[in-house]
């Protein structure tokens, strides 16, 4: 299937005629809009957070969706506050703020630069790909569920996949987005590079294939459990535990 | 009033906090930036404390919590007051940001997962976006404006988005809308924005 792959990868564009790198595959407007107003939980917080780290475009419509809410909350009724509520906080002006959260670590010099971690996930998988303690998923794929520490209904699980490899054919019953790191893949939606998202939900039967050359790492979260819909998939259904 | 003097001077803290204009939040946060200015924050709170509470009460706080919340959200804002760039956010803005974060934090009881503004793996700007930042007040002042000019339909479904911590579906729900009319309106309204905003900021 790394056919496939090859075919693909050359069709790579830049929409916006961006410097190249630049993901072309975005997250949507209800997306962006529910992580500005506070409303995604934890799994998909960190998917936007690392998507915005890689997407100058996204960032720009994030910091738009920001001020709509600064202005809102700008044009609500004020609601007075307690009589003593100023003098309260000046007093604890001067108190010592709390020691700030130690910075991450940062990863080993010869880091593959075009796989750093953004920071957000460094926080829940540690600073480098590498280092990660993958467990095998079958058939060579690699995954790593986040210890997510809030709570939520969705789940975010990095998956490591061999170059040129497939993944077997699969829908959703829920929304799953797909966040690219290292390497890319394709399929029938087309060619997701680092920092591309993907979104499947239940109407989407795809079969992704890794791009050659190096392995594809991606972080998943998914609202609901996926369903293998190839045969081999539906045995692989009895391991696989998303 | 962003022509207030208090506002470009940034030498006074600022005129009483009921008249005060954009310009005037800048020029308190740059007062307090730089000389840790507790009148201009004592202003700043003034004009802001209450519409945090406002903020936080519509997204189902009670009194008491929004009362602890605000607090937290304006000691936030003196600790780091450094960190505000006018360049690029509103006061408005980067208070709503903080207020939500406090909400997210306390009510979720984890940490919004949120980008690293100095991350190494930030993706840089391009330079052809670059040209087309303006200053965050004239953006600002852009959306107020389209916000006034949304249909009233849209202009509900933003809000319930933004202040209620409503899930599309239950905006669907609540409303009795089909869930696909709650994201239309919503994409509508975005999109709407977006394009009122870059026309007048030609």
């Amino acid at each position: 299937m790394s056919m496939t792959a090859k075919q693909h990868h050359g069709a790579t564009r830049s929409v916006g005629g961006g410097a190249p790198g630049r993901p072309t595959h975005h997250l949507n407007d209800e997306l962006l809009l529910d992580y500005a107003a506070g409303a995604c939980d934890e799994a998909v917080s960190v998917l936007v957070a690392s998507h915005l780290t890689l997407c100058p475009d996204c960032r720009a419509r994030a910091d738009h969706l920001d001020a709509v809410g600064g202005e809102m909350m700008a044009a609500l009724k004020p609601q007075s506050m307690a009589d003593d509520a100023l003098e309260r906080l000046m007093k604890r002006l001067d108190e010592p703020a709390a020691p700030a959260e130690p910075a991450a670590v940062a990863p080993p010099a010869n880091a593959n630069e075009s796989a750093v971690l953004p920071r957000v996930l460094q926080r829940y998988v540690g600073p480098h790909a590498d280092q990660i303690a993958w467990k095998p998923l079958g058939l060579g794929v690699d995954h790593f569920e986040l210890p997510l520490d809030g709570d939520g209904a969705s789940r975010a699980v990095m998956l490591r996949v061999p170059p040129g490899r497939a993944v077997p054919q699969h829908t959703h019953e829920g929304n799953e987005y797909v966040l690219v790191l290292q390497g890319g893949f394709s399929d029938q939606c087309g060619h997701f590079g680092r920092g591309d998202v993907e979104s499947a939900d239940s109407s989407v039967d795809h079969r992704p294939v890794a791009d050659p050359g190096e392995a594809c790492i991606c972080l998943a979260v998914l609202d609901g459990p996926m369903r293998l819909t190839s045969v081999i998939g539906r045995a692989l259904n009895h391991f696989i535990k998303f | 009033m962003a022509d207030d003097d208090a506002g470009h001077s940034g030498s006074k803290a600022g005129t009483d906090a009921a008249d005060a204009g954009p310009a005037d939040h800048a020029a308190w946060m740059k007062a307090i930036a730089e000389r840790r200015s507790k009148a201009a924050f004592a202003r700043l709170f003034g004009h802001f404390a209450p519409r945090i509470k406002a903020y936080l009460m519509r997204s189902g706080s009670d009194e008491g919590s929004a009362e602890e919340l605000v607090q937290e959200a304006m000691l936030t804002v003196w600790r780091r007051a450094e960190s505000f760039d006018v360049a690029q956010a509103s006061v408005a803005t980067w208070m709503f940001t903080i207020a939500r974060n406090k909400r997210i934090d306390a009510y979720r009881r984890t940490k919004r997962p949120e980008l690293d503004p100095d991350d190494p793996a930030l993706a840089p700007q391009p330079e052809a976006m670059q040209d087309e930042v303006v200053g965050a007040g004239q953006a600002a002042e852009a959306i107020r404006d389209a916000i006034a000019d949304l249909p009233e339909e849209q202009a509900e479904m933003l809000r319930l988005a933004f202040f209620e911590d409503k899930a599309h579906s239950e905006i669907a729900e609540l409303t009795g809308l089909p869930l696909g009319t709650v994201k239309s309106r919503l994409r509508l309204a975005i999109g709407k924005m977006r394009g009122l905003v870059d026309e007048e900021l030609k």
